[in-house]
């Protein structure tokens, strides 16, 4: 028992340490970078005491608008409370399918950067099932979120095609394939077939009620039931990646694509087919807000979802439990930096410096190591892309 | 070995087939199928030139067979010369010369085509692109692989808006813009040399923890104390007597802002470093086998940190651009991607200097067209035009430039003693 919890003691000291410093240097820039703390320079303790308290105001606001908020019990029940909590599953569940998404391509050796892009596919083909059809109650989510899935597959196994055919590298693919998909969810929002009848905006009509995802929570929450989808597709990768034939050869040629082709493992195959399961994951994550909370499709739509889900992979170590893990925090920290931003002022892009700075710190253990001065420390192998010519 | 020479050759040839097929295509298309009705008009004057050029005005039908015409010619004389076991980078430039210039007097039928105002423009779309190339350059020829080139952009751009502003004067701008560059670089050296982090991962952790400080400090500073904190002066151009008078190349080349002359120099000073040089040997050889470059005495760490900084004060120039060589103000990622793009401008050019240019040149030209296309009124939806340079990246790469290789050690981290 002492033993595994020194075990456990270890295995979580390494993020712990991360976080802490990352939150910290986060912390000293939303302080310094405020006037009233500025302006109190001349006078050293003043200044340390206005400092902590602006960064603390900001945490205690980035709890509030993630977790829970018990100003927003007043005249509602208890439960609006959870106000916060529900936007953090909300933000979270895209970002467990697209996190799924890159992590799965990184067990394949695969740096995928194109998670926006069929993300957007996944959003386009869900949206036109979910508005152009009627089909009964439950067989519509599934269809449209189906159509999401298969285009984005699509989208996504050509990567795999390319880069096996003809050694093109991944990571300019899916860049290039980010922004080409951009333009083209530009373009078919302005399109007769998905132009909202009566708007000039681009945004396509409202997807049928038959095709939304049920709220878990009722009308006031915007908790919906993607959650559940996001969980069980974390299920099945690790069930994939685990307990498949396909799961040990998709990691063999991440491990080492020489070794694994000489071993027989078709590597064409096993990139297109990594890729095509990556494209669907992270389409079903733009079908899932399609049909979940947004419900119609906008040229907004993929957010930074496809990008953010980079830092959740890395964050998780490309887990799948620890991508869920990493998705629900940078959920916490999307919504909380709302309340933050409206409640202190403090603008909410200083998230992105606390997302980078914790995986920054997470990928480099010696670094953390070297700051704490810790001798040793057991941790995992770091995690690993290939150069161009891999 | 063989057969991996096969393969790229077989690969090659299908990019010559599709270029061929391309030309084909362009011709029958915009020659007979669909031909533009009305004259497309070249226009060649852009300022006080000593030869003023007269426009020249075509039908677009012609035009475009005659274009295309050259193209098919360029793509047999590929085809052969692959066959020959020849270079075919000649003819299938020329190729894809014929089918550009083919598109764009079938798109601008009865319309006005400001040809030289069109390439000044792509040449300044270029600037950005090819100060990141020439970092990404740097580092990867050194072993270092630099996704970061985005974040050094915007680190610099905003540094040198911000220091502009404040001392109202470009010049300091410009000073300044290259230390954040620098800056960004010394953590992608420290982590990715000192901590060996898999540098991939670090190049996109730093890109997004650019964005996110900038926006932040942009939201923070930049909007709410905007008369002080952002308003920085820009550069005036430079007319260099005579050459600027020259038609066509003139006003392309010889009337510019400073950095844009900056960026001839350092790209001629890297190009002729990197090759001539001594510093350019053992950069090449420590980025290509670093065991043997340490044998010989050289400190492979060492000289990568070194270079990496370099990249970083060269990736800096151009983050400048953005403000203090044209609008002055900063804007909010208002480097959108450009990091990237340079980065497909590098692998696009296969890692040399001249080709890293070139290619940058070309998405400078694809992405003028494209506005310059939307602003003229043509009847393609802009989105697909927009979408071009992308797409050409993606032909290129996975094929048309034959086998590219990055340096061997790029992105391997050098361990004495007990490396991969």
């Amino acid at each position: 028992m002492r033993n595994s919890l020194s075990k456990f003691g270890q295995a979580i000291k390494l993020p712990g340490l991360s976080f802490a410093l990352a939150f910290t240097l986060t912390g000293f820039i939303i302080a310094f970078s405020d006037s009233k703390v500025l302006s109190k320079i001349g006078s050293p303790l003043e200044f340390i005491k206005s400092a902590g308290a602006t960064a603390g105001n900001a945490y205690l606001a980035l709890f509030q608008g993630s977790i829970f908020d018990i100003n927003l019990t007043k005249g509602h029940n208890f439960f609006q409370g959870f106000y916060p909590l529900s936007e953090t599953i909300v933000i979270a569940t895209p970002l467990i399918l697209t996190g799924l998404s890159v992590a799965l391509a990184f067990k394949s050796g695969l740096f995928n950067i194109g998670a926006q892009g069929q993300f957007i596919f996944g959003a386009i083909g869900a949206s036109y099932v979910g508005f152009h059809f009627q089909l009964p109650i439950v067989i519509h989510v599934i269809a449209a979120a189906l159509a999401g899935m298969a285009l984005a597959s699509i989208w996504g196994g050509a990567v795999g095609l390319l880069k096996a055919k003809t050694g093109a590298h991944e990571v300019i693919l899916t860049i290039m394939m980010n922004y080409i998909a951009g333009y083209f969810i530009l373009w078919i929002l302005k399109t007769s077939q998905f132009l909202r009848p009566g708007r000039i905006d681009p945004i396509a009509p409202e997807v049928n009620q038959s095709a939304r995802l049920p709220l878990l929570a009722g009308a006031n929450l915007r908790i919906h039931a993607g959650i559940f989808i996001a969980l069980v597709a974390a299920l099945f990768v690790w069930w994939l990646l685990t307990k498949t034939t396909i799961g040990y050869k998709f990691r063999a040629v991440g491990a080492n694509g020489q070794a694994a082709k000489t071993a027989g493992i078709s590597v064409p195959f096993v990139l297109t087919a990594t890729m095509a399961i990556c494209g669907a994951l992270a389409g079903l994550g733009g079908a899932v807000q399609v049909l979940g909370s947004e419900h119609a499709l906008n040229a907004d739509i993929a957010g930074s979802f496809g990008f953010d889900a980079i830092t959740v992979a890395l964050l998780g170590r490309a887990q799948p439990l620890g991508t869920v893990f990493a998705a629900l925090l940078f959920g916490a920290l999307h919504a909380g930096g709302r309340t933050m931003q409206s409640n202190t002022g403090v603008p909410l892009d200083i998230v992105l410096v606390t997302q980078a700075l914790i995986v920054l710190f997470i990928a480099a253990p010696t670094f953390v190591r070297f700051i704490f001065k810790l001798k040793k420390m057991s941790s995992s192998a770091g995690l690993t892309s290939k150069g161009w010519n891999g | 070995m063989s057969e991996i020479r096969s393969s790229v050759e077989k690969r090659r040839f299908r990019g010559v087939i599709v270029i061929a097929s391309l030309s084909v295509l362009s011709f029958m298309y915009f020659g007979f199928i669909r031909p533009g009705k009305g004259d497309t008009t070249y226009g060649f004057v852009l300022n006080n030139e000593w030869v003023l050029i007269k426009e020249w005005i075509i039908a677009s039908a012609t035009g475009a067979k005659i274009f295309s015409g050259i193209s098919l010619i360029a793509s047999v004389s590929a085809i052969l010369a692959f066959r020959k076991g020849r270079e075919i980078i000649i003819p299938v430039g020329f190729a894809s010369f014929g089918i550009l210039m083919s598109f764009i007097t079938w798109a601008a039928s009865g319309k006005f085509i400001p040809l030289t105002g069109l390439l000044q423009g792509a040449l300044l779309l270029a600037v950005p692109l090819i100060f990141g190339s020439m970092s990404g350059l740097i580092c990867e020829r050194s072993g270092v692989i630099n996704i970061a080139i985005e974040g050094q952009l915007l680190a610099s751009a905003f540094v040198s808006g911000v220091v502009a502003s404040l001392t109202h004067q470009a010049l300091w701008g410009l000073i300044a813009a290259p230390i954040a560059g620098a800056a960004i670089s010394f953590l992608l050296a420290t982590f990715a040399i000192k901590f060996s982090v898999d540098q991939v991962i670090l190049g996109f952790v730093l890109n997004v923890l650019v964005i996110g400080l900038t926006d932040f400090l942009y939201k923070k500073l930049l909007v709410p104390y905007q008369s002080t904190w952002n308003t920085a002066p820009t550069f005036g151009k430079i007319e260099v007597p005579i050459l600027s008078k020259i038609p066509i190349l003139g006003p392309i080349f010889f009337s510019q802002t400073i950095v844009v002359y900056l960026m001839f120099a350092i790209v001629a000073a890297i190009t002729f470093a990197l090759f001539k040089t001594k510093w350019g040997l053992r950069t090449r050889a420590i980025g290509e086998h670093p065991t043997a470059a340490d044998t010989v005495g050289i400190d492979v760490n060492k000289l990568r940190f070194k270079n990496v900084i370099i990249a970083g004060l060269i990736a800096g120039v151009g983050g400048a651009y953005y403000t203090v060589a044209s609008v002055g103000a900063f804007g909010k990622e208002m480097t959108a991607g450009a990091g990237f793009i340079a980065l497909a401008a590098l692998i696009f050019g296969k890692w040399s200097p001249i080709g890293a240019v070139f290619a940058a040149l070309l998405f400078g030209f694809a992405d003028n067209l494209q506005s310059t296309l939307t602003i003229i009124g043509v009847s393609i939806p802009s989105e697909f035009m927009l979408m071009v340079p992308y797409i050409a990246t993606i032909i290129a790469v996975t094929g048309l430039v034959g086998r590219v290789r990055a340096p061997a050690a790029d992105g391997i981290p050098y361990l004495r003693g007990g490396s991969h």
